[in-house]
């Protein structure tokens, strides 16, 4: 712990820290461009120069390691007429265009001018300019802006591990390119536009279309994936500007990925924005009390046991347990929460989270992909294994295979795999065995097979055979002690709806399949739909349809009535992410037309169909699911769930396993809806250089 | 005068042959064994004592870096000796000269020097544009591999020394260590921060020392003659023999060797037929190499040429590559070629100097014709200030530096520039 003095003030700062990290433990802030906490360090900007004793230069206190003694000064006048001497070399080849540059206003260099700059330019030269670069349908790039800090060529090696990016030419010709202007293909890409300091590589959905200064900030949490990651939604007056990240350490960190951040133009694209009944075949307008009586009209003579409901992957807590209670009034009990058809079920809530946590795993020194390619199916977290392996982890993984960004060993596509290891007959388990803290990521990809059920039970026999459940560790070495207990089984969920409605119970016997099976032999006669658009519903053409959603998709195909419903950045929420922690989602933006939040569409349709719902408000209505499941007041907590007996031991045949997330850009409604996604997935897919002039 | 009896670099005309048979009957290669017999820290201590400093330019105490490098590493690990044949300071001329005719001297330096250090290890950074010399080299490292000079039992002395040499592709920077290591590893020669030094991780994050070609070189003829014998030339600290490289408006430019501080004007009047015109025709002199700053005729009459007279006459050795000017000379001119150079070869990875040296380039050149106003002399000083010590490394000094060394000496000449064009403008603007 080296001590140093700042500005004659004393302070103690960890082992490896910066002399820029004890400047800012001594409460003295050093401005700069090139330096970000979770980058390599560059050290080129050299604005965050700061004097040091006996030092002749001053020195770059972003690269410089704290050390014992040094003494260090940030507020003498030759700190000032360096840091205004580098801010002087910025703006002399900047274009100073801010009134027509989207990052005006929150800008570093803007920022940084207004404390060092001098006021006029001293610079009677020409200034440079710089071409355009492409870098793919996201990231707008206006190069001549550009500063040079490298950041975005660091985030793509470090973080994304596509080191896609990069400077060429040199001196004062250098530019940041992706070489042959390629568009780039990391799931994380538009992390580059908030780490970029000015305004050279800016959101190219978002181009001039707000100042951030018109903007409301909703802090919120994502629904893309089964991370939760938290967010902050920028709206002005009824439109989603933007998304952006925010900071939290134990799950996405301040990464989101591109899906997360660009889809909200879904939100504004083939909305359901009124109800609509389906009159000779043809679906037609109608006011809510139309649709609530072809409801109850079309249910008429339906027994509770011939109903079913399915919900889809980016419900809330609240919606699915309206929609639970409302059809219980009805006599239904056959609700399914896993439209893609995983083998999960309720009761042992261990087996169907995360249990070592999305930043627990980082513990791991050996681990085992089932069935999973957290780069599609979560890329914020793939980034976190990235740098596990960076730090000596070693990957090893059954299933499919494809570029993770980082080394895996690829023990092959065959599910039987599971067993040999299991068995002990493969080298990996070796590597299990010896590694310290072991752990295994189950994908949905996996579960999804018939014997998924199998593979479930034979991924807890291995977790329990390899010791990668370890209770607290007592009496250990020194380090070891007060160190969590290792839970190193982990289920990797792609639906964030899905550890919520699998904690309401909502898993049927057969699932999506034997309620598909139903309905084609007419067993079951009414189905209620609640955002669930993941499989083909051609099924339910002659079953009488209630769709329940937000968006015009594969849903609302045969569907009677539609029923619109709130988005994500619409209504309040509980999530669960997937290692089980509860977050709240929280509105920024009111659902279009006569939309509502779901809960209040199944209290409002209880009045006509059914039981009247036993709650008035939202208070209400989480008082009751907060006696059903307690463990939602514990608030951006990661659950330490409780071990025991899940899935059933079985053969496991051999064969490869499906996987997950098959287009990256297409994995719900709002991100079909959305034309971003669609031109991320055409360049992903290379369908783009199809198009011809005459595509529109 | 340096007798020829004491001279080190006994072919660096080329008269005789390069080759391992002619170079060993120069003396090269005698002895080796033994002198590596005696110790590594004998060899460091002996490097030390004679106190040569690095001839790239910095003039770091050779023996005190290799005793940077760890004396114990991790099983396992490597450690390298990098020797910097990347000359390309403008003027200088004196590596090259090595790599032509005595190349083995080269190479035994690099085996003693990389034992005293305990590298695994040397690798010979040759400049793109020597493109003779690095064949050369590669026919030497081959010949002394054959006589197991070095290799697997170098010598015969018991250590393992592996020699490799790589061509550079011609960016200036790469001959900074640091930027010479990227420019190793197979990335853009762009200088590395300090802290780490390479002596800690260095290439391949492995423990690495870099020197130059002519540290290296005399390694050899230190330790066979003694440390005594190579401190007795020069002054204190400023001590051995060295080679100049003298350019410019002499009536024979040469690379010659001789004693460290010796008189500029002897230096210039023995070797190199005097300046062109006679002396009273100097107008200035670069003493070291493009990087540092120029000294007017005043100073050139008495200065010696070692590392602390001239840093007293605010210039510096450097690579003692001597750059003759007459009063033929358009200084403003020249000292703005230099500045094109230097902003031609910034790396462009920091501020100061990317953005730095391309102003500074323009506004010389605006100087040159006189198109500018007299307060812009001091802006420009004020810019050289603003580069100078704020960059990651020396190059954004070097590009200062000779600016500032013309603004000093020869302020009075650009004003009258100034006034003139503007005495000519303004006569236009009037008509």
């Amino acid at each position: 712990m080296p001590k140093l003095t700042v500005n004659g003030k004393e302070v103690e700062v960890p082992a490896g820290a910066t002399v820029l990290q004890a400047c800012e433990a001594a409460g003295e802030e050093i401005p700069r461009f090139c330096y970000h906490e979770r980058l390599s360090i560059a050290g080129n900007c050299r604005m965050c120069l700061v004097e040091m004793e006996k030092s002749p230069k001053p020195i770059a206190s972003c690269a410089m390691p704290a050390a014992d003694g040094m003494v260090i000064r940030t507020d003498t006048e030759t700190v000032k007429k360096a840091r205004e001497g580098v801010l002087e070399f910025l703006l002399i080849n900047h274009p100073l265009d801010c009134p027509i540059c989207d990052q005006g206003g929150e800008c570093d260099l803007q920022d940084e001018t207004m404390g060092y700059g001098r006021g006029a330019s001293r610079y009677a030269e020409n200034k440079r300019a710089v071409t355009e670069k492409y870098m793919g349908p996201l990231i707008k790039t206006v190069m001549t802006r550009c500063i040079h800090c490298t950041r975005c060529i660091r985030f793509l090696q470090d973080v994304a591990g596509v080191p896609e990016l990069g400077a060429i030419y040199r001196g004062e010709k250098m530019q940041i390119t992706s070489y042959l202007e390629s568009a780039l293909t990391s799931e994380l890409q538009g992390n580059v536009i908030d780490l970029c300091p000015v305004g050279a590589l800016t959101s190219a959905p978002y181009s001039f279309h707000g100042r951030p200064w018109e903007l409301r900030k909703v802090e919120t949490v994502d629904v893309m994936d089964a991370l939760g990651s938290n967010i902050r939604v920028d709206a002005r007056g009824m439109e989603v500007m933007r998304v952006l990240p925010r900071l939290h350490e134990d799950v996405n960190e301040e990464w989101i990925s591109d899906k997360t951040r660009f889809a909200y133009d879904g939100l504004k694209e083939r909305r359901l924005d009124r109800p609509w009944v389906r009159r000779n075949g043809r679906l037609e307008e109608a006011s809510w009390e139309e649709a609530f009586e072809a409801i109850a009209e079309g249910l008429k003579g339906i027994n509770g046991d011939e109903i079913a409901g399915v919900v889809g992957d980016l419900n809330e807590l609240e919606g699915m347990y309206a929609f639970r209670e409302w059809l219980k009034t009805l006599g239904c009990t056959r609700v399914e929460g896993r439209q893609d058809g995983t083998r999960l079920e309720p009761g042992v809530r261990a087996g169907y989270l995360m249990n070592s946590g999305i930043a627990g795993i980082e513990r791991a020194d050996a681990l085992l992909l089932i069935g999973s390619d957290p780069r599609l199916e979560a890329p914020v977290f793939n980034a976190r294994i990235a740098r596990m392996v960076r730090n000596g982890c070693r990957v090893a993984r059954i299933g499919g295979s494809s570029d993770l960004t980082y080394a895996v060993e690829e023990l092959g596509d065959d599910a039987a795999l599971l067993t040999v290891l299991l068995e002990g007959k493969h080298p990996f388990t070796k590597v299990l065995e010896k590694a310290e803290h072991p752990a295994l990521i189950l994908g949905q990809g996996a579960l999804m097979r018939a014997d998924g059920a199998a593979i479930w039970a034979a991924a807890r026999a291995l977790a329990e055979k390899l010791g990668m459940r370890v209770a607290e560790k007592a009496g250990g070495s020194e380090e070891d002690a007060g160190e969590p207990a290792w839970n190193g089984f982990n289920v990797l969920h792609t639906a964030a709806a899905r550890v919520g409605a699998l904690d309401l119970g909502l898993a049927t016997e057969g699932g999506i399949a034997a309620i598909l099976e139903d309905a084609r032999e007419g067993r079951l006669k009414a189905v209620f739909l609640l955002g669930a658009d993941e499989f083909d519903t051609s099924a339910f053409a002659n079953v009488f349809t209630v769709y329940v959603g937000t968006h015009g998709d594969e849903g609302v195909r045969h569907a009677d009535v539609i029923l619109p419903a709130a988005a994500y950045t619409e209504k309040h929420g509980i999530y669960l992410n997937t290692e089980g922690r509860v977050q709240w989602a929280e509105p920024a933006v009111p659902p279009p037309g006569d939309a509502r939040e779901d809960w209040t569409i199944f209290r409002a349709l209880s009045d006509v169909v059914g039981r009247r719902l036993p709650f008035d408000d939202r208070a209400a209505l989480l008082a009751r699911l907060g006696e059903e499941l307690p463990f939602i007041a514990e608030i951006d907590v990661k659950p330490d769930a409780e071990w025991g007996e899940f899935g059933r031991a079985g053969d496991i045949a051999s064969g490869p396993i499906p996987t997950a997330v098959g287009r990256f850009h297409f994995t719900n409604p709002i991100a079909r809806a959305s034309r971003t996604m669609a031109e991320c997935d055409a360049v992903c897919h290379g369908t783009s250089g199809e198009a011809t002039g005459t595509n529109g | 005068m340096l007798q020829d009896k004491d001279r080190i670099f006994t072919n660096l005309y080329g008269y005789e042959d390069w080759g391992v048979d002619a170079a060993m009957k120069r003396g090269d290669w005698d002895g080796t064994r033994e002198i590596m017999a005696k110790g590594q820290d004998w060899i460091i201590e002996e490097v030390k004592e004679s106190g040569l400093r690095g001839r790239g330019g910095a003039g770091f105490p050779t023996g005190l870096k290799w005793s940077f490098m760890p004396k114990e590493r991790p099983a396992g690990q490597p450690a390298y000796l990098v020797v910097n044949a990347d000359e390309s300071e403008p003027g200088t001329c004196k590596d090259r000269e090595i790599l032509r005719h005595e190349p083995h001297k080269l190479i035994e330096g690099a085996l003693l020097a990389g034992f005293a250090m305990r590298a695994t290890a040397a690798y010979i950074y040759v400049r793109g544009e020597f493109y003779r010399e690095a064949e050369r080299l590669e026919a030497t490292v081959a010949e002394a591999y054959e006589k197991g000079l070095i290799g697997r039992n170098a010598s015969g002395s018991g250590y393992d020394f592996d020699i490799h040499v790589h061509r550079g592709a011609g960016a200036y920077i790469c001959g900074e260590e640091t930027a010479m290591l990227q420019s190793l590893e197979g990335k853009k020669g762009q200088p590395r921060l300090k802290p780490p030094f390479p002596a800690m991780v260095g290439l391949y994050g492995a423990p690495t020392t870099v020197n130059n070609v002519e540290s290296i070189s005399v390694v050899p003829t230190i330790l066979r003659r003694g440390a005594g014998w190579f401190s007795s030339f020069g002054r204190p600290n400023n001590t051995g023999t060295k080679l100049f490289c003298i350019s410019g408006h002499v009536n024979k430019p040469c690379t010659v060797e001789e004693s460290m501080s010796i008189q500029l004007r002897d230096l210039i009047e023995r070797h190199a037929g005097g300046v062109r015109g006679g002396w009273d025709n100097l107008l200035a002199v670069i003493p070291g190499g493009s990087s540092v700053p120029l000294i007017p005729k005043s100073v050139c009459d008495e200065v010696l040429m070692d590392y602390d007279a001239l840093r007293e006459a605010q210039s510096g050795l450097g690579t003692a590559a001597v750059i003759v000017m007459d009063k033929s000379t358009d200084i403003v001119r020249a000292i703005a070629r230099l500045s094109y150079f230097y902003k031609h070869e910034s790396c462009g990875q920091c501020t100061p100097c990317r953005e730095g040296t391309g102003w500074m380039w323009r506004v010389m050149e605006r100087l040159v014709e006189g198109r500018a106003r007299r307060e812009e002399i001091d802006l420009l000083l004020e810019v050289t200030k603003q580069v100078e010590g704020h960059t990651i490394c020396a190059l954004g000094d070097a590009a200062a530096w000779p600016i500032q060394g013309l603004i000093r000496h020869f302020r009075d000449e650009i004003e009258r520039r100034i006034d003139d064009y503007q005495r000519r403008t303004g006569a236009i603007a009037a008509e």
